[in-house]
C-alpha cells in the first residue's frame, strides 16, 4: 500500500486524480468482508487484476439508508462474519493491490471511532492503513466541515455525491468541498443494478461540466455496454457496485468456491473496463 | 449553533438526493407553518378541531390522586381521532404536503399509530398513501394494520433486520430518495433530519398549549411536574414544549427500560429503548442524537414490550433538553409498564396504550420530585395492545391483572 502522507496540513493526495489521468477509469465497489474476510480479500484482488483503476471498499454500517437490497444483504453478510472498523483497517493493510482504495461508509462509524474527537482519529487511522479517500453517503457538504478538515490534515480525498436533484447553490457548495473525484448519481433512489441507463445522467454531467475534478458515474451500471454509454455521455469514470456484489451473492447461494467467484469477478471487471474504454474511443473504430 | 441544530444535536445527515427536498420543506415550513401563508395554520386548526376532535380534555384522575396523595391530571390525547396524539402531526404534514403540491404520502410506523393517523389524514385530504412497517410490528399490531388498509393505505412490511421501527424508517428514507420529487415523507416523530424535529414538535405543541391553559383554569396555576413517555419523543415534546420556559415545572421523560438496562454487545442487542438514560452520541436517520449503539457505532436492536417506544434513537431536541438539565430522563421496565396498564385501566376506566402505561408506571415509582400537581400525557388508548397485553400478562403473572379466563378452557 502507498505510504501515509504526513499529518501536517498537506493538500489531498493526487493519487485518485492520477487514476483518472489515462482514459476512463473503472471504479468497482465491494463490501469488505462479504461474505467473509478471506474470500473478500481474493475478490478485491480479482477486481484489481480485472482492470480496476480505483476500488471503493464498503465498511458496513447497520443502517445503510442509501443502499438498495443487494448491498444491504452484503452488509448483513459482512457484519455477521465479524467485520468492524479495526478489521477493516487490517483488511486494507493485508490487501495486495496496486490501485488507490476509497472507503465508503456512513458517518456514525467515523464519528464513533474518535469518540470525543469526532472523525479525526478515524481519518488518521485510515491514512495509516493506506486509504486514499472517503465517500460518506449520509454526509452532505453542509455537515462535512470537520471531516473535510481531517482529510486535508492527513492528505486524503473526500468525494461527494451529486444527485439528479442537486442544483444551484448546492452544486457550488459541493464543488468547493469535493476532491479526488465527484460521484455522479445516475438516477434517483438507492444503489442497485438496472437494465436501463438513466437519461438523467447526461444532464447531471452537463451541470458540472466545468468542474476540475474527474466525474465518475454510479448507481445502476451493470454491463460493459452501460459503461460504454456512460463514458460516451461524458463521464471520466464508471462506478459499479451492485452488479458485482450480485456475483458475490450468487457465489454464496450456490456454494461456489471463493476462487471460482473471484474468477467471475475478474472477468466481469475486465468486461466493464473494456466497455469504459470503448466509450472513450471514436465510434467508427468499433466496427472494423 | 445553526438553525438545523439543538446545541450539538440535530443536523441533516442524509443522502445528497434528499437535501433539496429538505430545503424545499424548510421553506414550506417557514412560509406555511411559521408564517401562516395562504391561511395554512387556520385550515390546520379548523381541521384538527372538526376532524380530529380538539381540544382534548384535561381531567383529574380521582383514584390515582388518592393513591399517590397528589393531584394527578390527565391530558387526554387518547381521545383524539384515531386514539393517539399522532394525528396532530400526521394531519399537519399531510396538509402541508398538499400546500406544497406533492402528490403522494409515504410514512413509517412502529406501533402502527402513526401509520394509522397518516392513513386517516391522507384519506381525509384525498392523498394516496403508502406505509412502511417492520414485519415484527405488523405481526404484533394487527388491528392497526387493518385500520390502515381499511383507510385505503398500502402497507409494505419491512423484512430487514429485526423488523421494527428502525428498519421501517430506513426503508421509508429509501423510498423517499427514489420518489422525492412528488412524494412527501410524513415522519412520525421528532426525529430525522432538520426541519422535521422542529416541525413535528410544532404540530404536537398544541397538546401543551391546551394543557397549560386548562390546568390554569382548573387550579389557578401551573403544575409542579409534567410526565410523558418517550420513544422517539413526539408526545413528549408536544406535552413539554409550552412548559419548557416555565422553570418551576419539572419535566419527566419516561423511557422504556425493557427487560434490562444491560447491553449485550456481542449480540448487538440492547434489551431496552432507553437512549436518553443509557445511550451515547451518534448519527442515525439524519440527525445527531443519543443512540443505543455498540462501541464501533453499529446501531443496536432495541426492545420494549411497547412497539411505539421500541426505537434505538430519540429526538435531538429532547437529547439537548436532557443535557441542559431541563428534562429529567427516567425509565421503567416492561413488568412495571404492564402492572401500570392494569392498575390504570381498572382504577380510572381508561385503557391506556402500552407506551402511555410507562408514564403511569413512573407515577408509582416516583417520590416527592413530582410535587403536588402533576399532569400525565395519556398519549394514546390501548385497544391496539390488548392481544400483546393479555399474552404478556399471562406469561409474567402480573399482579394487578384481572382474571381473564372467562372462556371455556381458558383464554386460548
Amino acid at each position: 500500500m502507498s505510504p501515509p502522507p504526513s499529518g501536517d496540513g498537506t493538500e489531498p493526495a493526487d493519487e485518485l486524480a492520477a487514476a483518472f489521468a489515462d482514459g476512463p477509469a473503472f471504479v468497482p465497489y465491494l463490501v469488505a468482508g462479504d461474505p467473509d474476510y478471506e474470500s473478500s480479500l481474493q475478490y478485491v484482488e480479482a477486481l484489481a487484476r480485472g482492470g480496476a483503476d480505483v476500488i471503493e471498499l464498503g465498511l458496513p454500517f447497520s443502517e445503510p439508508i442509501a443502499e438498495g437490497p443487494t448491498i444491504q444483504s452484503a452488509i448483513v453478510r459482512s457484519l455477521e462474519a465479524g467485520m468492524s472498523p479495526e478489521r477493516f483497517f487490517a483488511f486494507v493493510e493485508e490487501l495486495d493491490v496496486d490501485v488507490p482504495l476509497v472507503c465508503m461508509t456512513y458517518y456514525n462509524l467515523l464519528y464513533q471511532y474518535g469518540a470525543e474527537e469526532g472523525s479525526r482519529p478515524f481519518v488518521e487511522r485510515a491514512a495509516e492503513a493506506g486509504i486514499a479517500g472517503f465517500v460518506v453517503p449520509d454526509l452532505p457538504a453542509e455537515e462535512a466541515g470537520p471531516l473535510r478538515a481531517a482529510c486535508d490534515e492527513f492528505g486524503l480525498d473526500l468525494i461527494f455525491i451529486v444527485a439528479p436533484t442537486t442544483r444551484g447553490e448546492r452544486l457550488e457548495r459541493t464543488r468547493e468541498r469535493v476532491s479526488g473525484y465527484v460521484y455522479v448519481q445516475a438516477r434517483l433512489g438507492t444503489t442497485g443494478a438496472r437494465e436501463e441507463v438513466s437519461d438523467r445522467t447526461e444532464s447531471s454531467l452537463e451541470r458540472i461540466d466545468d468542474w476540475d475534478v474527474p466525474k465518475a458515474v454510479g448507481f445502476g451500471i451493470k454491463t460493459g455496454d452501460h459503461a460504454e454509454r456512460i463514458v460516451r455521455a461524458g463521464a471520466d469514470g464508471v462506478i459499479v457496485g451492485s452488479a458485482l456484489v450480485d456475483v458475490v451473492a450468487e457465489g454464496v447461494e450456490e456454494g461456489r468456491p471463493a476462487a471460482e467467484t473471484a474468477a467471475i469477478l475478474e472477468e466481469r471487471a475486465t468486461e466493464l473496463k473494456r466497455g469504459a474504454l470503448r466509450g472513450a474511443s471514436e465510434p467508427e473504430a468499433e466496427q472494423p | 449553533m445553526s438553525d438545523t441544530q439543538f446545541g450539538r444535536y440535530g443536523g441533516q445527515y442524509v443522502p445528497e438526493a434528499l437535501m433539496p427536498a429538505l430545503e424545499e420543506l424548510e421553506d414550506a415550513y417557514e412560509r406555511y407553518v411559521l408564517g401562516n401563508e395562504d391561511g395554512f395554520l387556520d385550515e390546520f386548526r379548523e381541521r384538527i378541531r372538526d376532524f380530529g376532535g380538539r381540544p382534548t380534555p384535561l381531567g383529574r384522575a380521582d383514584r390515582l390522586s388518592d393513591r399517590y396523595g397528589r393531584e394527578v391530571y390527565l391530558k387526554r390525547e387518547d381521545l383524539l381521532h384515531g386514539g393517539a396524539h399522532k394525528l396532530n402531526n400526521a394531519l399537519g404534514q399531510v396538509l402541508l404536503a398538499k400546500y406544497m403540491g406533492k402528490e403522494r404520502i409515504i410514512a413509517e410506523t412502529g406501533a402502527g399509530q402513526h401509520g394509522t393517523a397518516t392513513a386517516m389524514a391522507a384519506a381525509h385530504l384525498g392523498m394516496p398513501c403508502e406505509i412502511y412497517m417492520g414485519r415484527t410490528d405488523v405481526n404484533r399490531q394487527r388491528p392497526n394494520v387493518f385500520r390502515m388498509r381499511i383507510n385505503g393505505a398500502e402497507v409494505n412490511p419491512v423484512d430487514i433486520g429485526r423488523g421494527t421501527l428502525k428498519e421501517a424508517i430506513s426503508e421509508t428514507m429509501r423510498d423517499w430518495s427514489r420518489t422525492v420529487e412528488d412524494s412527501h415523507y410524513v415522519i412520525g416523530s421528532v426525529v430525522g433530519p432538520s426541519p422535521f424535529p422542529r416541525m413535528v414538535r410544532d404540530f404536537q405543541a398544541i397538546i401543551s398549549e391546551e394543557a397549560r391553559e386548562q390546568i390554569r383554569e382548573r387550579t389557578g396555576g401551573l403544575p409542579d411536574s409534567v410526565v410523558a413517555c418517550a420513544g422517539g419523543g413526539s408526545n413528549t415534546m408536544g406535552m413539554f414544549h409550552e412548559f419548557v420556559p416555565d422553570e418551576d415545572v419539572s419535566l419527566f421523560a419516561v423511557e422504556a427500560g425493557g427487560s434490562s438496562l444491560e447491553v449485550d454487545e456481542d449480540a448487538g442487542v440492547a434489551p431496552n429503548s432507553a437512549s436518553l438514560s443509557t445511550g451515547a452520541d451518534g448519527v442515525l436517520h439524519g440527525a445527531r442524537t443519543r443512540l443505543l449503539q455498540d462501541s464501533d457505532g453499529q446501531i443496536m436492536e432495541s426492545h420494549s414490550v411497547s412497539a411505539g417506544l421500541d426505537y434505538a434513537g430519540v429526538g435531538p431536541e429532547l437529547a439537548y433538553l436532557v443535557d441542559e438539565g431541563r428534562v429529567t430522563p427516567v425509565n421503567v421496565d416492561d413488568d412495571a409498564a404492564l402492572e401500570a396498564f392494569h392498575r390504570f385501566s381498572t382504577s380510572e376506566g381508561i385503557i391506556p396504550a402500552l407506551e402511555t402505561a410507562h408514564a403511569f408506571a413512573y407515577l408509582e415509582e416516583a417520590g416527592d420530585e413530582l410535587g403536588e400537581v402533576v399532569i400525565v400525557n395519556v398519549s394514546g388508548r390501548g385497544d391496539k395492545d390488548l392481544e400483546t397485553v393479555i399474552e404478556e400478562t399471562d406469561r409474567r403473572g402480573i399482579e394487578a391483572a384481572p382474571e381473564m379466563s372467562v372462556f371455556d378452557g381458558g383464554l386460548r
